[in-house]
């Protein structure tokens, strides 16, 4: 049992991250009719956001100490960040709360990735075949992974939690098991509670706002709305860009968890595209459902007493969960009558 | 129609068959100066090329850029120029600037982290570039790869980054040759610092990368450890390049196991390390004893991407720069003087793969692969870090000091992040020669 439970939170935890990324997808391949290869790129450029606003906020000041040298004869520098040497803990405490804030700088700068990416290069595919779609944001991806990498390295940056919710709960002895069995990390479910927000910001705005309703609309039928003359251009760029902005929010909230690498977005971006497929093309609710209900299988998927039977389950469940899908029900989970129906 | 003009006779078939004679003659002439030597690639100017391959993209770029360092200082200080470097201190004086005569130059090439891109680039270098030899690799599935074409190709292959008992056990080759440790040895080296540390009554819990590199680590800790009295709960095999691996760590708090082996490299053993930290493992009580996390094959680099999760953690480690030996400190001088940060343990085993090809071609006072193989087996030298070593004729394996590390709790600088722990002597991780299987064959010189 409390291995079920742990598993359930892994899961969810997972699936968290899968639903943000897939929640973009969607709603630029719902309002835009996009395939877009690359939004694992937005959500790695979010998670460097983070990874920048703290180089910032390190910057350090060097000084030498003469009576000490390096193994190779240089004289030996002492570092300090610059906001500890001038503010002090005040100092320390901003870069002690660097992920978090960076969701500040972060919403701005996805804001005009996105918008930049939309009108130089989306907005001339909106009438092109899905395969040039997908050719020129997968394009795009890699061009973004290589200026990155050149920037930032190969190598993983760990980006640390606040102290205050570094450690992990101890569930378990709040539900009667013995302590230490189910335990999760605080930070953890800092990002599940975070990641909920975003998808009920989302749907809220959606669902609650004149242009969300503009936008439900043109996911529904786009030439009609533009029939109507309602500037249907100048709404799918601001679509794109919050799309954009929730993979990026996203990735700067998932640093803590995974490193931030180069390669992170390509990891998530295959395995989001199966949730969107499975959820059902188009659809948001769809989107959020597969992603936990993905990141739930692939957990549990990877437990020994499974894999003792079933050898290699937890790398294909994914997939083969797509497929059974797709043959039982083209149109996915939630998807609309019609989409990838023959 | 007729192609005999004249009617034969005794002076028009002397003539005949002095032109045939010469014709015949001709092709013996050419190819006994091609094959003079008898080898492929042999070099005719004034120059020789040597073909560093090394992950200029991909999971271990870092690792690569910094084996291309090491090989740029280490062609330097072959053509005499700049400080030596590690000539200073190497027993062998052979090198006097140049080898046989010849300056050094270099092809580089890119292996991506991948067996076939490897093979790839280390062919073009071969065929199109004329390497004579082939250096690098950044894992044991591309060492072996790289290895298992320089023996069909006809030239040497000095490796870089490999760990795998298999490069030098059961997939070795005549034409190839290894100076790192393998996982035998630093489960040699490892089994007797975390029986000090942690005792005999212990069961641990191994989570392992899935390829060659892998399955040969979990073996060696495994045989290791169980040989001092632990038990092993679970050996759970992880596909590469997971990046999260929650799943696989959850199960280990309820298994009963009180200490966690990750037998991860690069990117993997920074996120496994990372999450299994997360899930409080370090904080962890199980059995009355407190949790132990292990990391078997440590490197500076890597450590530094885990950041302040490996403080305390246990490894071992080819060659750390902080070592006081002439040799290691000749090294680190010089490559800090040049890059402005200390070497990895990359760097200084492919630094000291290039010195000893150059080495030995030059006591052998040829480039032809077979010399060469002749020279490096058997070697014994000094003055390269980790004390006297032997680079074994019968397997082609270096024997030498090993590293036990631990993650340094309070670093003074970003690049001190380990701390040496153990040196531990030679004799204490040699073993049987016909230990890991396979057969070194025949060498191939290309001809």
């Amino acid at each position: 049992m409390d291995v079920i439970l742990l598993q359930l939170l892994n899961g969810l935890d997972k699936g968290g991250a899968y639903a943000l990324i897939a929640l973009g997808l969607t709603l630029i391949f719902g309002t835009l009719g996009v395939v877009n290869f690359a939004h694992g790129a937005l959500f790695m450029l979010g998670a460097f956001c983070a990874v920048t606003f703290n180089a910032l906020l390190s910057l350090e000041l060097v000084t030498t100490d003469p009576e000490k040298t390096t193994a190779w004869g240089t004289p030996l520098e002492i570092r300090t960040p610059y906001v500890e040497a001038y503010l002090g803990d005040f100092g320390h405490w901003i870069l002690n709360y660097s992920v978090p804030v960076s969701i500040l700088l972060a919403i701005p700068v996805m804001l005009l990735i996105g918008f930049i990416m939309e009108r130089g290069l989306i907005k001339h595919f909106y009438n092109r075949a899905h395969a040039d779609q997908i050719l020129v944001t997968f394009g795009l991806a890699i061009v973004l992974q290589e200026i990155v990498k050149s920037i930032f390295g190969a190598n993983p940056i760990p980006q640390a939690a606040p102290e205050t919710v570094r450690g992990a709960a101890d569930i378990g002895a709040a539900l009667g098991f013995d302590p230490g069995v189910i335990v999760y990390p605080y930070w953890r479910m800092v990002y599940l509670a975070f990641a909920g927000a975003i998808i009920a910001a989302v749907f809220a705005f959606l669902q609650f706002t004149t242009f969300g309703m503009v936008v439900r609309a043109g996911m529904a039928d786009r030439h009609t709305v533009g029939l109507l003359g309602i500037n249907i251009e100048r709404r799918f760029t601001i679509v794109f860009a919050i799309a954009a902005v929730v993979a990026g929010l996203a990735g700067v909230m998932y640093t803590p968890i995974l490193p931030p690498d180069y390669h992170m977005g390509m990891d998530f971006l295959v395995l989001s595209f199966v949730v969107v497929v499975v959820g059902g093309m188009g659809s948001l609710p769809g989107a959020v459902a597969a992603g936990f209900l993905l990141g739930i299988l692939q957990s549990f998927a990877s437990m020994n007493e499974v894999k003792a039977i079933l050898p290699g389950i937890d790398q294909i469940i994914i997939y083969l969960v797509a497929v059974v899908i797709l043959l039982v029900r083209p149109r996915g989970l939630l998807g609309r009558k019609g989409v990838m129906e023959s | 129609m007729s192609f005999i003009r004249k009617p034969l006779n005794r002076r028009s078939i002397l003539r005949a068959g002095a032109m045939g004679g010469a014709a015949l003659a001709t092709p013996t002439i050419f190819t006994s100066r091609a094959w003079s030597a008898g080898y492929l690639n042999e070099p005719t100017g004034s120059e020789v090329v040597f073909g560093f391959n090394v992950p200029q993209t991909g999971a271990y770029a870092d690792e690569g850029a910094d084996e291309l360092r090491a090989y740029q200082l280490a062609v330097k200080h072959i053509n005499g120029e700049g400080d030596g470097g590690m000539l200073n201190t190497f027993s062998s004086k052979a090198l006097q600037g140049g080898v046989n005569g010849k300056k050094v130059t270099y092809v580089t090439g890119d292996t991506q982290t991948k067996s076939d891109a490897a093979r790839a680039s280390a062919k073009r270098m071969i065929e199109k570039d004329g390497a004579i030899m082939i250096t690098g690799g950044s894992s044991s599935g591309v060492a072996i790869a790289v290895q298992s074409l320089c023996q069909e190709a006809g030239v040497i292959f000095m490796a870089g980054l490999t760990h795998s008992n298999d490069t030098t056990g059961k997939d070795k080759r005549k034409n190839g040759f290894r100076h790192f440790f393998n996982t035998e040895m630093s489960g040699a080296a490892l089994a007797p610092v975390l029986k000090n540390a942690f005792g005999t009554d212990r069961t641990a819990y191994h989570l392992t990368a899935d390829y060659t590199w892998g399955w040969s680590q979990e073996g060696s800790i495994k045989k290791y450890t169980e040989g001092m009295g632990w038990k092993t709960a679970a050996a759970v095999r992880t596909p590469l390049g997971a990046g999260d691996f929650s799943q696989y760590i959850t199960p280990v708090l309820n298994s009963g196991a009180d200490v966690l082996v990750l037998n991860h490299y690069g990117k993997d053993m920074v996120n496994s390390l990372t999450q299994a930290v997360q899930f409080g493992l370090r904080d962890k009580q199980v059995n009355g004893k407190d949790f132990a996390i292990v990391v078997p094959l440590y490197s500076r680099l890597m450590a530094q991407g885990a950041g302040e999760n490996v403080k305390g953690i246990f490894g071992s480690t080819n060659w750390h720069w902080s070592l006081q030996d002439e040799g290691s400190k000749a090294f680190v001088k010089s490559f800090g003087q040049e890059y402005g940060f200390p070497p990895s343990q990359a760097a200084h085993t492919t630094y000291c793969q290039a010195l000893l090809y150059a080495d030995a071609a030059q006591r052998a006072g040829t480039f032809d692969p077979c010399g060469i193989a002749a020279a490096l087996e058997g070697f014994e030298f000094d003055g390269l870090g980790n004390g006297p070593t032997l680079y074994r004729a019968d397997d082609h394996q270096c024997f030498k000091d090993v590293l036990v590390v631990k993650g340094k709790e309070n670093p003074s600088s970003q690049f001190d992040v380990l701390e040496v722990v153990e040196v531990t002597p030679r004799a204490q991780v040699e073993y049987p020669a016909d230990l890991l299987g396979g057969e070194l064959g025949a060498c191939n010189n290309g001809a």
